[in-house]
């Protein structure tokens, strides 16, 4: 599972650019930080306060003003910028974050997405993830394909929704899909499966890229 | 000439049971622990809290580190003092599961960037504003923390929410250095809700961390005009762990 989920945060690096700024989810989505090659420059952005998250904090270097939007203590690079909760949004909204990666509980073929409740399980709330899939250039899924068999890629979501066709691409162990107009295409396939695999832990059906790929692990 | 700087008590001798109060903090990071304090010891009651959250309980991990007391609107909260949150997450503070759950906390939950904006329009004297986050949830179909019915606008083909002012009786905010005009700003990532919520209420009590004399630091650095604060309460301290 570990390996897994490793294998969906190194794809998911290999989507940013140099000069991107972008926002990790909690999870699987803050492993995609570990994976971002050394040559380009991604900002990342904590959406409690501030452009610039560096590594998580220890006794030597915690600073008790730095939490990231999980409540961790970490450190900022020194290009940090720090920004209350409306300029942090405001940047989000206004379409300047290039890409948000988060996981999701169900994603609908048209790209609706659900992440944020389950009703009659414990209150937790949306925090930034309505805003966030909702402002951002680019929504990136990352998640493991179903909930222990169950389809998590569906043809209608049975959540509350997060956002409405926010969803642009879907990493999973099983390979990278993107959401077009007509349906959810496969463009890449991770070697250890067949499109009868993919399309049976599949919810909805899926359509395959004339130029699909395997999907690279490293 | 006017002076506002007073204790935490006299600060908080006008909340009344009841009353709309704002909080500043993002997991209790920039939350004002003295005015906090001072409200637990007037033990006033039925409060409705708008914060990002709940704050943190005792004994909770804040990330790597343990909170050993209730933090920031964790303390209201150890205390039965909140009927009603309205928050953009409520499920850190266990205390908040627990109450709604007994029956005697309800909420309302509003996007994180929605709920600064909300705040900013009753600070800044909007009618309200148009955010296309939350349209086709939840948030579209449920009624807002007043009850009322959401407003869809639709400009140049895009749905937008028509998201109302967010008003309170206080703010309760936590800078990092004010002067004793009341002039602030908030370093790192304790800004949060903290600049927003100034003006936002009838009455905005500043509890900074330290309090300069006016003049002894370059003006460009403040954030808030001290002309939105009406009480200066010394005593915050740099959160231990």
């Amino acid at each position: 599972m570990a390996d897994l989920k490793a294998r969906i945060a190194k794809r998911c690096a290999k989507e940013f650019k140099d000069g991107d700024f972008a926002n990790l989810g909690i999870g699987l989505p803050t492993m995609v930080a570990d994976y971002i090659p050394e040559d380009i420059m991604v900002t990342l952005h904590s959406e409690n306060g501030f452009a610039g998250i560096d590594a998580v904090a220890d006794a030597s270097n915690v600073d008790v003003d730095i939490i990231n939007s999980g409540g961790v203590y970490v450190t900022a690079l020194p290009r940090v910028k720090y920004f209350d909760t409306a300029e942090s949004f405001g940047l989000v909204r206004g379409g300047h974050v290039a890409a948000t990666v988060l996981g999701a509980m169900e994603v609908a073929e048209n790209g609706d997405l659900a992440n944020w409740i389950v009703p009659g399980k414990k209150v937790a709330g949306m925090g930034g993830a309505m805003d966030l899939v909702t402002g951002a250039r680019k929504v990136i899924i990352t998640m493991m394909h179903t909930q222990k068999g169950a389809h998590k890629i569906l043809k209608k979501c049975t959540l509350p929704l997060t956002a409405e066709k926010c969803v642009d691409l879907i990493i999973t162990e099983m390979g990278v899909m993107e959401v077009r107009e007509d349906g959810i295409w496969v463009t890449e396939l991770h070697p250890d499966y067949t499109k009868e695999d993919i399309q049976a832990a599949t919810g909805c059906e899926l359509h395959f890229d004339p130029n699909m790929k395997a999907m690279e692990e490293e | 000439m006017i002076n506002k700087i007073m204790t935490a008590d006299e600060a908080v001798a006008g909340v009344k049971d009841g009353m709309t109060i704002m909080v500043g903090g993002f997991l209790a990071t920039g939350s004002p622990e003295v005015l906090m304090d001072a409200l637990v010891r007037k033990g006033v009651k039925h409060l409705t809290v708008i914060a990002n959250d709940g704050g943190l309980d005792a004994g909770q991990p804040a990330g790597e580190f343990a909170a050993k007391t209730a933090r920031g609107v964790g303390k209201l909260l150890e205390h039965h003092m909140v009927d009603h949150i309205i928050a953009s997450h409520l499920g850190v503070n266990p205390k908040l599961n627990e109450q709604f759950a007994e029956g005697t906390l309800r909420y309302t939950l509003v996007p994180q960037g929605t709920l600064a904006e909300k705040i900013r329009a009753a600070a800044y004297g909007l009618g309200g504003v148009l955010t296309p986050t939350g349209v086709g949830t939840p948030m579209e179909t449920e009624l807002d923390e007043l009850g009322r019915k959401k407003k869809v606008v639709e400009i140049e083909g895009k749905k937008y929410l028509l998201e109302m002012p967010l008003r309170a009786d206080y703010s309760f905010i936590r800078p990092s250095v004010a002067d004793k005009f009341g002039n602030y700003y908030c370093a790192k990532a304790t800004k949060n809700f903290n600049y927003v919520m100034a003006g936002a209420a009838d009455k905005t009590i500043i509890a900074p961390e330290k309090i300069v004399e006016i003049g002894e630091i370059d003006p460009d650095i403040f954030a808030v005009a001290g002309v939105l604060v009406d009480a200066i309460v010394e005593g915050e301290k740099p959160w231990q762990i």
